[in-house]
């Protein structure tokens, strides 16, 4: 530091759930991080909901936010290879995106897992398409009418022809929103729990300016290695982080582990919403209407406390 | 009823649990990738036994050594990190072999686990999505599970193809699909093949106590029915003692798949 020089000051990127939301608008095409009911960016989602954004397109790894964000009349397009709560063995069905998908209510492109990725990745490459054999030979051509296939203009298997593959397209974002465990105020971003997902490549596939993330604490730059665990777990960096947010329990009710596991009695409250209308507006206006997310973190601890009583 | 009726001797969930062993025999050193509860307890049996080299996950990012079905957290052994990043990895590189469940799967071993009904862009009732299952089954060893066999399951045509079938296969010619191989569909009523001809669905074995009448009631297609039809083979008292006291002490597989009363 030089007292006769006036350098310019780092950027500090800090900003509120309302600011990220400012900085969104309607019609955008908007990546969502995590997987399924895991470390989903829930607080900005919130943010959105109480806001006046609309007509919007998600990109995601579908969880709760898809249900939440369909039911409130947000969503106009999806993009998802599944929607579920939680997958895996006890996989069960978002009833909120059932029933959107299932009125004609979004457009919607549908893929399998991997071709996310893939469209992920080659948008953050800044190449039009990336070859792929998932999806020969199944029905996502009908569901996915643009999918375009590329011949390799190799010597195929057997030396003639080149191979026929499916041109998964780059899935190019106007926005990206995910929730990290720890980060400093610059954008620096660590995950500490069991899986990255795809959270860097949602914010590497997302235009200058649209990159945004939550975290569970802020931390100096300094202590990013402590906090973390190891520089391995360091996978988000500042250049491509346009604001941080810090929001603890910002995750809610998805898990963050190994911070918070997933509010299991908070998201079979939420899933028994679709039956009825009236269910999703009394829900809504009790947990999804808050001026701001203090307010809703100070509801939920009153929650818990009154189901701590004996 | 058969003269080898052994059905009151064996759990049915036993019979499916080394059903679904048998199907990664062979598969020497990949990652074995059964979903489900009887599935990864068939898996881990084979791992414990006579498949000592496949790799298997611990349902969640990691591949660990354990024979429980679902070990305690703090007593994993991993082997390897296996965020779903990599996953893709192993799943393109041909490296796995996954059991998947099914919605929906017919006589080519189509399967669907998206969507029912109505048009494909807007289903009368919408399911998970295609998941992994059009990668999965073009680029590697796939078997189904089903736990509950019936003509809703085993259908003339699904509605919707998420993992690719044999017929699909063909059509796309020799070169795209040859990392494509539909192995096995286990059941809780028999095992199912595709070792005919025209790879259409065959039946392997069927459980004790199980007759053909019975299969072919529950199957919404025509079943290859070969001459002579093996009873499934029983588990041995060593995988009976591994299932009972080492994968799978809390006998969670006899709630997937109850004995038939």
């Amino acid at each position: 530091m030089s007292d006769d020089q006036n350098y310019p000051a780092p950027a500090d990127k800090r900003l509120t759930e309302d600011e990220v939301v400012s900085r969104l608008s309607s019609g955008m095409t908007i990546g969502i991080g995590g997987w399924g009911s895991r470390r989903k960016p829930m607080s900005l989602v919130r943010a959105i909901l109480r806001s006046d954004l609309t007509d919007l397109h998600l990109v995601t790894f579908g969880g709760p936010e898809v249900g939440m964000l369909c039911a409130a009349g947000k969503v106009a397009h999806l993009t998802f290879a599944f929607v579920a709560p939680d997958v895996g063995p006890a996989a069960i069905l978002e009833p909120h995106f059932r029933a959107a998908r299932q009125s004609g209510a979004i457009e919607c492109t549908e893929l399998d897992e991997g071709m996310l990725l893939l469209g992920l990745q080659a948008a953050a490459w800044r190449v039009p398409f990336l070859p792929t054999r998932v999806g020969l030979g199944s029905d996502l051509h009908l569901v996915n009418p643009g999918l375009a296939t590329v011949r390799s203009p190799y010597p195929g298997p057997d030396g003639g022809e080149g191979e026929e593959l499916i041109a998964q397209p780059a899935i190019e974002l106007d926005a990206a929103l995910c929730h990290l465990n720890v980060g400093d105020s610059r954008g620096n971003a660590a995950f500490t729990g069991p899986d990255l997902y795809f959270d860097d490549l949602m914010l590497e596939a997302t235009r200058d300016g649209g990159r945004f993330i939550s975290v569970e604490r802020l931390v100096a730059t300094d202590g990013l290695v402590e906090a973390a665990g190891d520089v391995t777990r360091l996978r988000v960096s500042r250049m491509f982080v346009d604001g941080v947010v810090e929001a603890p329990n910002g995750a809610h009710p998805t898990s963050c582990d190994p911070d918070r596991p997933r509010d299991e009695a908070f998201q079979k409250e939420y899933l028994a919403t679709a039956k009825d209308p009236a269910d999703w507006e009394a829900f809504r206006s009790r947990w999804l209407s808050f001026a701001t997310e203090a307010e809703y973190q100070a509801a939920l601890a009153t929650r818990s406390n009154e189901e701590n009583q004996p | 009823m058969t003269s080898t009726d052994l059905s009151g001797l064996v759990a049915r969930a036993d019979v499916c649990a080394v059903a679904v062993a048998d199907c990664f025999r062979g598969d020497g050193e990949i990652l074995a990738n059964p979903i489900g509860t009887i599935p990864m307890i068939g898996g881990r049996l084979a791992r414990a036994t006579w498949e000592p080299d496949l790799m298997m996950t611990d349902g969640e990012a990691a591949l660990i050594a354990n024979d429980a079905a679902v070990p305690a957290r703090a007593d994993r052994v991993f082997e390897t990190w296996n965020p779903y990043r990599r996953m893709f990895d192993v799943v393109w590189s041909g490296r796995r072999h996954v059991m998947m469940g099914a919605t929906q799967v017919d006589r080519y071993g189509n399967q669907n686990i998206a969507a029912l009904g109505g048009t494909p862009t807007r289903p009368r009732t919408q399911l998970l999505g295609f998941r992994g299952a059009p990668g999965n089954t073009i680029n590697d060893v796939t078997s189904y599970w089903v736990p509950a066999h019936g003509p809703k399951v085993f259908v003339e045509a699904v509605d919707v193809v998420t993992g690719v079938g044999y017929d699909r296969a063909a059509a796309l010619g020799e070169t795209a699909a040859r990392f494509h191989e539909i192995r096995r569909v286990v059941s809780n009523l028999g095992v199912f093949d595709f070792e005919t001809p025209d790879h259409s669905m065959r039946i392997r074995s069927l459980h004790p106590g199980v007759t053909v009448d019975e299969v072919v009631a529950a199957t919404g297609f025509e079943l290859v029915i070969p001459d002579e039809i093996p009873t499934s083979r029983l588990p041995t008292p060593d995988e009976l003692r591994l299932l009972d006291e080492v994968i799978d002490p809390a006998g969670t597989r006899h709630r997937e798949v109850p004995d038939p009363t």
